[in-house]
């Protein structure tokens, strides 16, 4: 491996970022290896939102720097981000609701096309042929994802399990070497958050795609992931392996409360 | 039963990504335009071209003009009727000022140059969204139509402001005439439909709904905000000032900046609500409601008791009447009629079956 390709993707270097003098993420340092599953976990408020929000650019921290895939940065505006390869998927889900499902993942491979709007209007030059391979690409995820049946759908109008998964697939239609997911599994049941496991497992496996998720339910964190990392209070208390981790008498405080 | 998709598969990609996928709904549009452009000219008189076909497809335009802005890319605004204004008078210029220039290149001239007058009062939308982007548009709204009455140059230094249209020749056909300047006007409107669909369906019309219905998650995944807001202004103001030239010269022949007000403005802002917001098919809809219905109603009035009402209220309660349908229309149906038309066209797939 060349430096460049070295095994770690993403590192974070002594970030921290405040709103008007409220400390939200203070001094926080991580790396995530290439293909691995990461995922931040810790308390409501403890910073793990905002720590995705630093990441893809959406916010700036104002102190530390962020490096990804050999590219150090301290600010970075979310476009470029996408343009290095980071996808993400929001809390609170943030599809086009008036657009269907199909147009929602080809939206995700916006930044795959050659052809410019005049050659699409027009119809002339690349355009045919360029919907035609863009098609082809958003039907694989689409299919990989198991939401054939309601590619035709206004996504305003899927149940919300649904909609979790269409915002997954217009993440991963991007072909993202980082995939940040913010509680991929909130407000889910039992089977559903098998399900979707199931894809984030499959995701990473098939594609190499390193992910970085943020969940609440601790089983499924602890079976999911190669690597966890928590925050409390905005700052970093455990990093390591899961089982490293469920050990770590900090963690234990912080989930479980300690008698004072 | 007749308008059914059955055995109608898309094999293809490029099949299932036509305009029309059914080939009942092609014939349909064919057979239409056929007769709009065939049948029509035959049979139609003045009065029908002159008070309600071509205003009828101007304002259809000019709705799909602002629809493309507000409709699809979320951006409000309250300044057509001066990126009209803005068209007609650059038309009306570079054929003054340029001899032998032909008609339909001054027209793309005046559209270009009220898209870029629009691009300029749209780059406030890079900061400010919403009700607040209303003000700026408003100002070009004031702005446009008083620099016009107010630098004598731009109407050839006509006392009034008053500019005229100059003779409408298309490849040596003279469309002075009624039928003339209503073949001049569904020509480009068929045209620059057929671009807007185009359009819509494409990447950049992707990039301005998802910017219209989520600005966060459309720059999260690499889509530019500046650039599909200022090309959804600056399409928008093309549109408009190709309507603006044909307004001013297929439709009225002369007219003045005041031809232009802020009430024109709302007039193309109410076709796009109720015809239908992210419609194109609406902006047709809309039009044709904003056009006859006010012609329905004068006529309804005319069939009731002499001096039930007063000769000189007429007007007043005509727009009464207008205003309150759409207050009600909109409770009723709040996506337009394009919704409506949707509807009744997913009945009709399944009919005479109600399921």
């Amino acid at each position: 491996m060349t430096s460049s390709q070295s095994s770690t993707l993403l590192s974070l270097d002594r970030v921290s970022l405040s709103f008007k003098g409220v400390k939200a993420v203070s001094n926080i340092s991580f790396a995530v290896a290439r293909g691995e599953i990461c995922a931040l976990i810790g308390p409501n408020g403890a910073g793990k939102s905002s720590l995705l929000n630093v990441i893809n650019g959406v916010y700036r921290a104002q102190e530390g720097s962020v490096s990804f895939d050999g590219e150090i940065r301290r600010h970075m505006r979310p476009q470029h981000a996408a343009e290095r390869g980071i996808a993400r998927t929001f809390q609170n889900i943030a599809l086009f609701k008036g657009m269907t499902v199909l147009d929602n993942v080809l939206t995700g491979r916006n930044l795959k096309r050659r052809s410019t709007w005049i050659e699409q209007a027009l119809r002339i030059g690349r355009a045919n042929h360029e919907d035609d391979v863009q098609r082809e690409r958003a039907e694989k995820v689409i299919e990989f994802l198991r939401i054939q049946p309601w590619r035709d759908t206004l996504v305003g109008k899927l149940p919300y399990g649904l909609q979790k998964r269409v915002e997954l697939a217009r993440a991963l239609a991007a072909e993202p070497k980082l995939l940040l997911l913010d509680e991929p599994m909130a407000g889910m049941n039992a089977s559903e958050k098998t399900e979707m496991s199931g894809f984030i497992v499959d995701i990473n496996r098939e594609y190499g795609t390193t992910v970085v998720l943020i969940e609440h339910d601790i089983g499924v964190v602890m079976g999911l992931s190669d690597h966890v990392v928590v925050l409390d209070y905005g700052r970093k208390i455990a990093d390591g392996a899961p089982e490293e981790v469920r050990r770590n008498p900090e963690v234990i405080a912080a989930y479980l409360g300690t008698r004072h | 039963m007749f308008y059914t998709e059955a055995g109608q598969f898309s094999t293809r990609y490029a099949a299932d990504r036509r305009v029309f996928r059914l080939r009942q709904d092609r014939f349909a549009l064919a057979l239409l335009l056929v007769f709009a452009a065939g049948v029509v000219p035959l049979i139609g008189n003045d009065y029908w071209f002159n008070a309600i076909l071509i205003p009828f497809l101007v304002l259809s335009l000019a709705g799909l003009g602002l629809n493309l802005l507000t409709g699809y890319a979320g951006q409000l605004s309250l300044g057509s009727a001066a990126f009209m204004a803005a068209g007609a008078f650059a038309a009306y210029n570079f054929q003054l000022r340029i001899e032998g220039l032909p008609l339909l290149i001054s027209f793309g001239l005046g559209g270009l140059v009220a898209a870029l007058l629009s691009v300029v009062f749209g780059l406030p939308s890079l900061r400010i969204k919403g009700f607040y982007l209303i003000v700026s548009t408003l100002a070009a709204q004031f702005l446009i139509p008083w620099v016009l009455v107010k630098y004598g140059w731009f109407s050839n230094h006509n006392a009034s402001g008053v500019i005229s249209a100059p003779p409408l020749q298309v490849i040596g056909a003279d469309l002075s005439t009624p039928v003339g300047r209503y073949l001049l006007t569904l020509g480009v409107v068929v045209a620059l439909t057929w671009l807007a669909k185009n359009i819509v369906r494409s990447e950049l019309g992707r990039n301005w709904m998802a910017v219209r219905d989520m600005d966060t998650a459309a720059a999260v995944i690499g889509i530019s905000l500046p650039k599909a807001k200022l090309l959804a202004f600056a399409l928008s103001g093309f549109y408009l000032g190709i309507a603006g030239s044909l307004w001013a010269f297929a439709y009225l022949g002369t007219v003045e900046p005041h031809g232009f007000d802020l009430s024109r403005s709302f007039q193309v802002l109410f076709i796009i609500i109720i015809g239908g917001l992210g419609s194109l098919l609406g902006n047709f809809l809309g039009a044709a409601f904003i056009v006859l219905f006010p012609l329905f109603l004068s006529n309804l009035v005319g069939l009731l008791p002499p001096g039930l009402i007063d000769a000189g209220q007429l007007e007043n309660v005509q727009k009464m009447i207008f205003g309150a349908l759409i207050i009600a229309f909109l409770i009723r149906e709040p996506e337009g009629l394009a919704r409506i038309w949707q509807k009744f066209r997913a009945r009709a797939r399944r009919w005479p079956l109600r399921y």
